[in-house]
């Protein structure tokens, strides 16, 4: 297979303020941060000939590109899927390494918060596609219906074979919201909790509370990836891709894995993260700081066991307190607060702050960070990046 | 405890198609069958278009015996997380079958903290609505 480790590289960043009411279209916050995303890179939109949409987003590639004048588009397409953000960033540099684009866009804008987005489960069976009833029909008719419901089975079933508990889940929103507590641009800025306040959060799904899980937000989040020859002549640091893959694996589904023989490890992560690492031709002790899945709670010492920080079922005791996963620790994570600390868009800010990391311009810097982890998607199809300031 | 529906919100319905019509058309007449194939004998749950094992699209319904283990289980507590059709709480499970498939179900008549992981269970037919009939799952004596 052809090794992409350091071919390219991001070379711009735009991002919105989380909020709960954008006050503006997806389409306009696509715009907006796209432009901040070429401004940072000192691009204009005339340069930009690729571009990389998530399926499920409002703002389509046509209506961002007449609104820009963004003319002279030649490479474009979309990922699916909550794993999608490092997965767009691998097509991306596929596209720029292979040479059939030179400056690609990768874009999500989601008004989660103030915006009618439903459930994709929620909606009418009339509107979905063969491969959502796949999943709709033998789970839906039961009330199985939420994305917390699903990850709650997962998460029972990692409880009853390793004995991990919710206050040890807690723990790991307790460090996000401590890292988002000094985080101006999330929606928890000083705003930290007590793992007494997560305990005492309402039941969810049980065994989940409301402190386990990620509220929904407004937000939009643009990145500009090139070829590494092409970055050094742009205006910012380059954050080179030295790993990048995107993974399924026997009977995954989005966070309805169930039906494997085994369900209290996340395959998906485990693939991925293998891979990303070989391409990157690094190991775990090399991270200097990772941004995982903490779109719930469960899922990110589960994480930490598929990529290979600790053992398996030795995610939660690693997680126990705090120390390890909080800044200064082994393996500080989520420095921007994450998806609960910062806020939620599937982890496209992940990689914002992953790179934030490596230019040293995070607001939880971790000092001399030289190998950044980002990984999206757990639960269902994955994908996972390593960043790093040198190739 | 058994599930409470609100008449007033309309019932989530199975999508049926070509794939999956047999195993509702056993349901309505209070039979569970799984998917077997013809050529390899592997079963698989969900119903499928062809087998992932050998690729054959001969397949066969094969009535199941209905028992089996909670291999997992949720409690469906806050009702903005929850359908707004089935009344709080509720109790969805992964169950184990004999046959090695598994299918999420509700478990019938059982408060949920009885439940734990490996109960036995054994299926029971749940005429919902007049033309919807659900597979569930009740406490099984061993």
């Amino acid at each position: 297979m052809n090794n992409i480790s350091g071919k390219a590289a991001i070379v711009g960043i735009g991002m919105s303020q989380f909020s709960r009411n954008s006050g503006k279209t997806e389409l306009r916050a696509s715009c907006e941060v796209i432009r901040d995303a070429l401004d940072d890179a000192g691009l204009v939109p005339l340069d930009i000939d690729g571009l990389v949409k998530q399926t499920d987003d409002a703002s389509d590639e046509h209506a961002v590109t007449s609104s820009m004048g963004m003319d002279n588009l030649t490479f474009f397409g979309e990922c699916r899927w909550d794993g999608a953000p490092c997965a767009m960033v691998l097509r991306a540099a596929v596209g720029v390494v292979a040479g059939v684009a030179n400056y690609v866009v990768v874009y999500r804008a989601v008004n989660g918060a103030s915006g009618v987005r439903m459930i994709p489960s929620m909606r009418t069976s009339g509107q979905m596609s063969t491969a959502d009833l796949l999943q709709w029909t033998f789970h839906a008719p039961f009330g199985h219906v939420s994305e917390a419901g699903r990850v709650a089975m997962v998460a029972r079933r990692y409880m009853h074979e390793f004995g991990a508990t919710s206050k040890q889940f807690g723990c790991v929103t307790t460090v996000c919201r401590e890292h988002g507590a000094k985080n101006p641009n999330g929606l928890y800025y000083n705003k930290p909790i007590t793992i007494e306040d997560h305990q005492k959060s309402q039941s969810i799904v049980e065994p989940l509370k409301a402190l386990d899980c990620h509220e929904e937000a407004d937000c939009a989040i643009a990145l500009v990836i090139t070829t590494a020859e092409k970055a050094r002549d742009l205006r910012q640091k380059p954050v080179y891709i030295l790993g990048a893959a995107q993974t399924m694996v026997p009977e995954t589904e989005e966070k309805n894995t169930y039906y494997r023989p085994d369900i209290a490890e996340l395959a998906e992560v485990r693939e991925s993260g293998k891979r990303t690492f070989e391409m990157a031709g690094v190991g775990t002790k090399d991270i200097d700081v990772a941004q995982l899945d903490d779109s719930y709670s469960p899922f990110v010492p589960m994480q930490l066991e598929a990529l290979g920080f600790c053992g398996r079922g030795e995610g939660a005791a690693f997680c126990e307190g705090g120390d390890r996963i909080r800044i200064g620790g082994t393996l500080p994570m989520n420095t921007s607060g994450g998806s609960l600390g910062e806020g939620y868009i599937y982890g496209m800010n992940h990689i914002v702050e992953g790179a934030r990391q490596i230019r040293g311009t995070s607001p939880n810097q971790v000092k001399d960070a030289g190998l950044s982890l980002v990984a999206t998607g757990a639960g269902g199809p994955a994908s996972a990046l390593i960043l790093g300031g040198s190739r | 405890m058994v599930m409470e529906y609100n008449p007033a919100i309309p019932l989530l319905r199975p999508y049926i198609d070509a794939d999956n019509q047999g195993f509702w058309d056993a349901v309505k007449q209070h039979k569970l069958v799984f998917q077997r194939c013809k050529y390899c004998g592997l079963f698989v749950h969900r119903p499928r278009p062809m087998c992932p094992r050998c690729l054959s699209t001969e397949k066969e319904w094969v009535e199941s015996d209905g028992k089996g283990i909670v291999y997992t289980w949720v409690n469906f507590v806050y009702a903005n997380a929850s359908y707004p059709g089935i009344q709080v709480p509720y109790t969805v499970i992964v169950v184990e079958m004999t046959e090695g498939v598994r299918m999420i179900s509700n478990l019938y008549d059982v408060k949920p903290d009885e439940v734990y992981v490996g109960m036995p269970v054994e299926v029971v037919f749940d005429d919902v609505a007049e033309d919807l009939t659900l597979p569930k799952f009740k406490r099984r004596q061993v």
